[in-house]
């Protein structure tokens, strides 16, 4: 099987777009992607699309860009979705259909608090009857069982809004690009405890895209020098897990995949020169810490404190300033996450460069639930 | 995303008051109203692996055995095992309010709104015992009015 190379990527400012659709902003996405590595729509052969609020996406884009009649699915799995069309677009030139692919992820979000849809044949919306199930509230009590376990502080999970926000002023693709001090963060606005209003992810427009090929196209098209090649692709969806069925767990999904795809790289979290992973709320990001093996169990807390995972730390975490500030379009996030790992291996990531970065991981969960994991490395 | 209906008013404050008129309607699905007119949570439990569910279903999502599931009613006392307190919800509920996950005596973990005690983390203690009380929903939601709910009250407190 070929190794599978991402050759073009890029993604659009993260922000409010009003007076773009969705598919505007897939097809900008995506012309980026193109001219990042010179080709053009009659290359490609198949395009993975990611998105949850619209459908047929992927083709509605291809409307504004070119109709050339080549297979479009469209995927969804919540927050991973992006990631999700980009592993489809990486499963189908492993699996020899195609060499050149286009994989797209895009949303355009409502600010503010996502509502839940009702699903099932519950009588009554559950929210505020049955306990919570907003955003927030999961995931500070993903936060809370963290603290139970092994005592971790509200000062420390507000430290990661802290260093996120901080890395965000050296990317100018990032929604918000300001620093917030401790005492900001932990002053603003409670929403659910222990997570403030500056600890959450912000509801933004995005889109970011990625054009794949297989290593013969690359080598053909003389496109390896700028090349990434993906190392592994894994995905999970949640195993069974004790009380899962009242509270969230994204530790056990992210093991999985964790596990699944050093496996495939045959590497390790010692080998990792930057993660980009799913800080949707500052307590996540502390437990995603043990959950990828950047430190044992219970130390996720020491870490943030020894700045371990700042930019010009041990192993940098979020450098492109994370969903917290970067912004979080649920379906383009997957894809965004993997340009900023590329754009460091390129060497190309400018005043936030990780110097010397060969080998890189994104994690993206959709909550219900979905883990993505990538490891890409420098060719 | 659908939006949620927003606050009604004025709604009766306790469930006792609809007593006279007509029986309260089960507000979950779980929800299960005994012969006696006490309600209760219904769970399964799978007579292979143990695991044990909220609600009814037919096979488990644990170990995939069909069709070995056991109705159970679940244990009205446990203990907090987390929580949240939620200061900003969705348009029209009423916030503070403790969501609590409590580990049930005999097994079995249920989410509710904890009551009775400050939504205060210095108040809240992990695996501080709670009990299960039943009211009227419209206690927590204005969509509640005619439901009966389960809720949580610390262990001991009750009125």
């Amino acid at each position: 099987m070929s190794d599978v190379y991402v050759v073009g990527i890029d993604m659009i400012r993260f922000g409010r777009h009003a007076d773009k659709t969705v598919v505007q902003l897939a097809a900008e996405a995506a012309l980026l992607a193109f001219d990042d590595c010179g080709v053009g729509i009659k290359d490609i052969q198949a395009l993975y699309s990611g998105n949850i609020g619209e459908t047929m996406t992927g083709q509605r884009t291809l409307q504004l860009i070119g109709q050339t009649g080549i297979p479009v699915v469209n995927c969804t799995n919540a927050c991973a979705t992006g990631a999700t069309a980009f592993r489809e677009g990486w499963t189908a030139i492993k699996a020899g259909l195609f060499d050149t692919v286009l994989c797209i992820g895009v949303e355009k979000m409502a600010p503010g608090m996502i509502v839940k849809k009702k699903v099932g044949n519950e009588p009554l919306p559950a929210e505020g009857l049955i306990g919570s199930e907003t955003m927030p509230a999961v995931f500070s009590m993903v936060g809370l069982e963290h603290s139970r376990k092994y005592g971790t502080t509200l000062q420390q999970f507000a430290k990661v809004s802290v260093k996120n926000h901080h890395h965000s002023t050296f990317n100018p693709k990032s929604m918000y690009q300001k620093e917030t001090p401790l005492e900001e963060v932990m002053g603003s606005e409670m929403i659910a405890y222990p997570n403030t209003k500056l600890m959450c992810s912000v509801n933004v427009d995005g889109a970011a895209a990625a054009v794949l090929m297989s290593e013969k196209r690359a080598r053909e098209r003389g496109l390896l020098g700028r090349a990434v090649r993906i190392r592994a692709s894994a995905l999970a969806s949640d195993a069974w897990s004790e009380r899962n069925q009242v509270m969230q767990d994204v530790n056990t999904v992210s093991r999985q995949a964790a596990r699944s795809a050093y496996e495939m790289a045959g590497v390790g979290p010692a080998d990792l020169d930057l993660v980009e992973l799913h800080d949707c709320f500052a307590t996540a990001e502390i437990l995603h810490y043990e959950n990828l093996g950047l430190c044992a169990d219970g130390e996720g807390g020491r870490l943030i404190d020894d700045g371990d995972t700042a930019l010009g730390g041990r192993v940098p975490v979020n450098v492109s300033g994370g969903l917290l500030s970067k912004g979080h379009p649920l379906g383009a996030t997957g894809i965004a996450n993997i340009y900023e790992v590329a754009t460091h291996l390129r060497g190309e990531a400018g005043k936030r460069q990780v110097k010397g970065a060969r080998i890189g991981l994104t994690h993206v969960v959709g909550l219900g639930s979905a883990c993505a994991v990538h490891i890409l490395e420098k060719v | 995303m659908q939006q949620n209906p927003t606050q009604q008013n004025p709604m009766p404050r306790d469930a006792s008051q609809h007593a006279a008129s007509q029986p309260l309607k089960p507000a979950t699905s779980y929800t299960r109203i005994a012969a006696d007119g006490q309600p209760y949570l219904e769970g399964s439990r799978c007579a292979e692996c143990a695991a044990v569910f909220l609600g009814s279903r037919e096979h488990c999502g644990r170990c995939g055995i069909r069709a070995h599931m056991q109705s159970i009613r679940l244990s009205e006392r446990g203990r907090l095992y987390n929580y949240t307190i939620v200061y900003r919800s969705y348009p029209g509920i009423k916030v503070p309010f403790i969501s609590a996950i409590v580990d049930l005596d005999g097994g079995g973990t249920v989410k509710g709104n904890l009551l009775e005690i400050d939504p205060d983390p210095q108040a809240l203690h992990f695996d501080m015992p709670v009990r299960m009380v039943f009211r009227g929903a419209e206690l927590a939601t204005a969509d509640g009015v005619g439901h009966v709910a389960h809720f949580f009250v610390p262990d001991g407190k009750l009125p």
